[in-house]
């Protein structure tokens, strides 16, 4: 998470599964150049991986039709494109404005010092990586976290040990 | 004080749904725009005085207007749902409890500006909501409101979403249409404006996500009829964000011209656990604060917000009690403006990355005068130095919390002052 700028090279080439590969040739159609496809791309190799290889990259650059730098660019710009593997619960506590006024810092103490969860650090066992990100647009329910892409609102340390218990 | 336009099915079961969607009237302006010539919807949208929702406040009608004609090249719509301002959480209400609301509202924009390709542009981090827009837009084709015939018309209209992946420089215009041509969120020069020369280089309008969601009722009613909300100079009504220290936190839909503190008070319950009220951040976090004082006098909408050097921005208002520390609430703001910078104007990138050194430097007690004032002095070499406002953005609210709240930054340096003398 916090260094953006190596990549990782799994040594098996990637290919997207069937699903994928529709997904990505239904996209296509609808922009007038294939370098649109760059972002889209990387999200469909992220749904699949769970992160983005090199090997993933170079995947991506050929079927789209361009230089592996411009998809290496976007990737290591956008900091949702995760460039290598995460935890099996991707927790991220939002540590913007309004978050911060109600309490977010309280969430990320527990995390840090009851489960030993460093920002921008995997847990040994690999359950758990935690982020602190940016304003997640839930402003009115703060404090917020999501997990795995799923928000979860109105947080107390009471609430994520609950939530904390339920995660595999 | 709370009324129901943009927010009026949000409270039904399944209305992102189409039929339940259809059953309150969604997609019912269709035929009657259609039945208009382009020109006469670009003149209603005019009339009707909204303006942009995004944060700058431009009539939407007037920014129509100023695509060229006959270029021979196609007119793309950017609809703008980046929504990563701090405090701002109004248009995912949208995108979830009434998408049809909005895919109508590009309906009505495409047909008035003559284009056939839209890209809604989200946020990578809104994924429950991008589900539910991709839902409803698949609905739409199903039941021909897009597509090859547009509710049987001769007229073409596809809509794509394109996710964003955690930049939220991606919000500013130029940077969205960047990212949409699969480059990193660097904001471009202007001019040329999008309007002349926007995505792949052709004719491009870029609106909000709630400007558009605005139009339906725009058509259906007419001018006057939103006229009738709001103030002459700023019309119709707004999903207002209210965060921070009140009792009740939350998105609510206002005519706009209401008073800020009386929205406050009985609107969101008022600042919480009976405490004092030390300011008020009145349209999102790059907004200069207001302090009890000016508040009481300020009405929620660009006007007053201008008269009282801040600005409306996009309505999401953050109370602040009487326990918050100042300078950190600062160093809250520049760590993210600084975290977000795309890094290509030497001013946004070192410059609020020396902001954040010094802020830490008086937080931490290590600070003096000097770094006070050098602080101050920063805001104004940055700010209108660099090709996209997200420095402004930054150096706005901090040099408002200077000159407002500087005893709270002196106080810190005094200590630091004291301590260093009980050294010697
Ligand atoms: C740094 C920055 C971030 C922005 N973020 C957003 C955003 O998240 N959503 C939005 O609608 N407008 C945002 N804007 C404003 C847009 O550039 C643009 O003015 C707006 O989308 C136009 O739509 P409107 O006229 O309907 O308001 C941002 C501007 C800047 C400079
Ligand atoms: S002001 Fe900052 S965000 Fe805007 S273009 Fe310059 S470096 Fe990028
Ligand atoms: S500040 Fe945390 S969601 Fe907006």
């Amino acid at each position: 998470m916090s260094d953006r700028s190596q990549l990782i090279s799994t040594g098996t080439p990637f290919q997207f599964d069937k699903e994928r590969d529709a997904e990505f040739e239904r996209l296509i159609k609808r922009y007038p150049t294939r370098e649109s496809m760059i972002l889209p791309a990387l999200w469909l190799i992220q749904e699949q991986e769970g992160w983005i290889s090199q090997e993933a990259m170079a995947y991506a650059a050929d079927r789209i039709g361009t230089f592996a730098s411009k998809v290496y660019e976007a990737a290591t710009f956008y900091t949702m494109y995760h460039l290598h593997p995460m935890g099996r619960n991707h927790i991220c506590v939002c540590r913007t404005l309004s978050c911060w006024l109600r309490g977010k810092q309280e969430i990320v103490d527990y995390l840090k010092n009851e489960i030993g969860l460093q920002p921008g650090q995997i847990s040994d066992d690999g359950k758990f990586s935690l982020e602190e990100v940016e304003c997640l647009g839930h402003c009115g329910t703060a404090p917020v976290v999501q997990v795995n892409g799923e928000f979860h609102e109105n947080m107390d340390v009471d609430k994520l040990k609950s939530l904390l218990a339920t995660l595999k | 004080m709370q009324v129901k336009i943009l927010s009026a099915k949000f409270d039904i079961k399944d209305a992102n749904k189409i039929k339940v969607a259809k059953k309150h009237g969604a997609y019912s302006t269709l035929d009657k725009v259609f039945s208009m010539p382009p020109e006469d919807v670009i003149e209603l949208v005019k009339n009707s005085g909204l303006r942009g929702r995004g944060g700058a406040g431009f009539p939407a009608g007037v920014k129509w207007s100023f695509l060229p004609k006959n270029t021979g090249k196609p007119v793309y719509l950017a609809v703008n749902s980046d929504e990563s301002e701090p405090a701002t959480f109004k248009d995912r209400y949208i995108l979830v409890k009434d998408p049809h609301m909005m895919i109508e509202g590009i309906i009505i924009c495409s047909y008035a500006i003559g284009s056939h390709d839209t890209y809604i542009y989200i946020r990578g981090e809104y994924t429950t909501q991008v589900k539910v827009l991709q839902a409803a837009i698949d609905e739409a084709y199903k039941a021909g409101y897009l597509g090859d015939k547009v509710a049987g018309r001769d007229f073409k209209l596809n809509v794509t979403v394109h996710r964003g992946a955690g930049a939220y420089v991606c919000g500013e215009e130029t940077a969205l249409l960047e990212s949409i041509e699969g480059k990193k969120g660097q904001p471009r020069s202007k001019p040329p404006f999008p309007a002349v020369a926007g995505l792949y280089g052709c004719p491009t309008i870029i609106n909000n996500v709630q400007s558009i969601a605005s139009l339906p009722f725009i058509i259906a009613k007419g001018a006057e009829a939103y006229r009738a909300y709001g103030t002459e100079k700023s019309p119709g009504t707004h999903l207002f964000g209210i965060s921070g220290h009140v009792e009740k936190p939350g998105m609510y839909e206002l005519p706009l011209g209401l008073p800020l503190l009386e929205v406050i008070d009985k609107v969101a319950g008022g600042v919480w656990k009976g405490r004092k009220l030390k300011g008020v951040i009145p349209g999102g976090s790059s907004t200069p604060v207001l302090l009890p004082e000016e508040a009481k006098t300020v009405t929620l909408d660009y006007e007053s917000m201008a008269a009282h050097k801040t600005m409306f921005g996009s309505g999401g208002i953050v109370v602040l009690d009487e326990t918050v520390d100042i300078v950190h609430l600062v160093k809250n703001l520049i760590d993210f403006y600084h975290h977000e910078s795309c890094g290509q104007c030497t001013p946004c990138r070192e410059g609020l990355g020396w902001m954040l050194k010094i802020v830490k430097k008086i937080l931490r007690g290590d600070g003096s005068m000097a770094d006070v004032n050098l602080l101050r002095e920063l805001c104004d070499n940055i700010e209108m130095k660099t090709v996209c406002v997200l420095s402004a953005a930054c150096t706005m609210p901090v040099r408002s919390y200077l000159d407002k709240f500087r005893h709270e930054f002196e106080a810190y340096v005094a200590k630091n002052d004291s301590s260093a003398a009980e050294a010697k």
